[in-house]
């Protein structure tokens, strides 16, 4: 089994099975407060795994927990490091591998899943987040490959507010905001990641801004 | 759970040094710090996003090498699963540094089944000391001196009661050593820089104000600090010179400015330690490594029949062992681990030693 961890946006944790069947989903909406609510809803995914499929009624059996899927964003830093932090601490705890997935991937097998299910071509389309400062961050996306993973037409950037449809005509993309990065799907990204033996992601978060700090300038006259 | 001699490891990431300690009791078995400071030196300061930054890079390896110099130290494999508990810095400190240590340390307990107990950084300087083999008695003083806190403290009971006497009200010690280097052209971190330009200055050259120590000051801030005033004056007396076209005696202004600094610090703990009649004082923060402090407050201490502690520098800098040594006395002392709720505090107040404290382990 998988445990997704993501807090690229709000906080979201999940446990799914290595065929995507999800045992159990714990979340809050809040764009802040990560480093709060981590905790809880670890222990409660793993907790509610612990009864089969979400919707089974069966009595609880071991979660065995083989890989751990970190949101590796983008999204705003102080929030996304919790989650890859805990990614990384619980995947030491267990001596398991930790995987690292873009946070935009997870959003993106949501909707192409979704059009599948409905029998939907889905034509080329951008994950939208809010990045914050007034600017989103997006990364375009078209369709599934023989993996079963989102084909990423560009990698995760961002653009001012003001300028985003503009960017996304100019690469044939519909918008696709997103207000949450649906844990389990992260998971379920890893999942197939592992199956073809792909990396899909680097171990470093997608921070795409530089700190924001400037060199001190030469001291100031204080008078006197 | 070993309630007597629990096994317990410390994350602690409130400013720029990511530690991770392992101790058993008040064994140290491992002492692990990954340092950002050189991030920091262009500038001049602790740039709190590139140091939350650091803290997720620096994790997973401290870790690992915590573990391996635990395994060392007890000359037998030590693993995560070994532990009894998990500790970790909910404060005080830079909150988005601190949110790093608190996301992982709740991972940790959860994904070991472990409890964690979420403890203060200040209050974890002084349990440094319990690690060292020869702890100070209680009741102590204690002044704790870093870039980021400057504080005097009225210790008891380490694991029930701590009481602030002072803090200061605006820069730290060690920032204003980073000032001040910054003022004479110095580089960054400002204290061992200071040190090497005071060599052969004269203390007594020029006359710094001590802060808040007139007797107008002793009825509100007898046991408060600040040294924003110091710098002002340092930069003012050198750019004096400059205009008058003299050369600034670099090394007297170091060694007097950090005469000053020295002696507000002594002189308050030590007016601590008469007036609560407690013989004792015990020093921490990193702040400590400077030599004439520690020069002085000996001398100082040992003219006023007070006793002075000084654990090893690498326990006086933040460090990970200090807060796994904190929760290791609390367990000894039976109290329930923290609740998963509690978040990064950046003001913790000391009275709270541990944060969070409900469930019963
Ligand atoms: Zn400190």
């Amino acid at each position: 089994m998988i445990l997704g961890i993501d807090t690229s946006l709000g906080t979201a944790v999940a446990v799914v099975e290595d065929d995507g069947v999800v045992r159990s989903a714990a979340t809050s909406p809040n764009p802040l407060g990560h480093a709060e609510v981590i905790g809880d809803l670890l222990q409660r995914a793993l907790a509610d795994a612990a009864f089969g499929p979400i919707g089974a009624t069966g009595a609880p059996e071991p979660v065995v927990v083989t890989h751990v899927a970190a949101g590796m964003g983008p999204g705003p830093f102080t929030g996304l490091r919790v989650g890859i932090a805990a990614a990384t601490a619980f995947a030491l705890a267990r001596g398991i591998p930790l995987v690292p997935v873009a946070s935009h991937d997870a959003v993106a097998l949501e909707v192409l899943l979704a059009d599948a299910m409905s029998g939907e071509e889905t034509p080329r389309f951008a994950v939208v987040t809010d990045a914050r400062r007034r600017e989103f961050a997006y990364t375009v996306y078209d369709g599934l490959d023989d993996d079963g993973l989102p084909v990423r037409v560009t990698e995760p950037a961002l653009v001012p507010r003001d300028d985003l449809d503009a960017r996304l005509a100019d690469l044939g993309a519909r918008r696709h905001d997103a207000a949450a990065v649906p844990a389990q799907l992260l998971a379920l990204v890893a999942a197939r990641a592992i199956a073809a033996g792909r990396r899909v992601a680097a171990s470093e978060p997608l921070y795409l801004r530089s700190p924001d700090v400037s060199v001190p300038a030469p001291r100031k006259k204080v008078g006197t | 759970m070993n309630r007597d001699n629990p096994l317990v490891l410390g994350i602690e990431t409130s400013c720029d040094e990511t530690g991770i300690g392992i101790v058993r009791g008040r064994r140290l078995l491992s002492n692990t710090i990954a340092s950002s400071m050189d991030e920091h030196a262009r500038y001049g300061g602790v740039v709190p996003e590139i140091a939350a930054r650091a803290h997720l890079e620096a994790l997973q390896p401290a870790i690992a090498r915590a573990l391996a110099d635990a395994s060392a130290t007890e000359g037998r494999q030590i693993t995560l699963a070994d532990l009894d508990a998990v500790a970790v810095t909910s404060g005080p400190g830079l909150a988005g540094a601190l949110m790093v240590g608190i996301g992982a340390a709740k991972a940790l307990a959860v994904g070991l089944d472990r409890p964690l107990y979420a403890v203060n950084h200040l209050v974890g300087h002084i349990a440094a000391d319990l690690l060292t083999g020869d702890a100070v008695a209680y009741p102590t003083v204690a002044l704790l001196v870093s870039g980021g806190h400057t504080s005097l403290l009225l210790v008891r009971d380490l694991t029930s009661d701590v009481q602030m006497l002072g803090e200061t009200v605006d820069d730290a010690a060690g920032e204003a050593f980073d000032k001040v280097a910054r003022i004479l052209g110095l580089t960054y971190p400002g204290g061992p820089e200071i040190d090497r330009a005071a060599v052969g200055g004269d203390p007594t050259a020029i006359r710094f104000p001590r802060g808040l120590s007139r007797a107008s000051d002793m009825a509100e801030h007898r046991y408060d600090f600040s040294f924003s005033g110091l710098k002002t004056a340092v930069a003012r007396w050198t750019e004096q010179r400059e205009a008058a076209g003299e050369p600034v005696p670099i090394a007297d202004v170091a060694a007097s400015f950090r005469e000053a600094v020295v002696d507000v610090l002594v002189t308050k703990a030590l007016d601590a330690c008469a007036r609560y009649d407690v013989p004792r004082l015990l020093l921490g923060g990193g702040v400590i490594a400077n030599r004439r402090l520690r020069e002085v407050t000996v001398a100082r201490a040992t003219e006023a029949g007070v006793e002075v502690r000084i654990p090893p520098l690498n326990l006086c800098t933040d460090n990970g062992a200090m807060i796994a040594g904190l929760a290791a006395e609390l367990i000894v002392a039976g109290r329930p681990a923290s609740s998963l709720q509690f978040g990064a505090d950046s003001t913790l107040p000391v009275t709270e030693i541990q944060v969070a404290e409900g469930v019963r382990a």
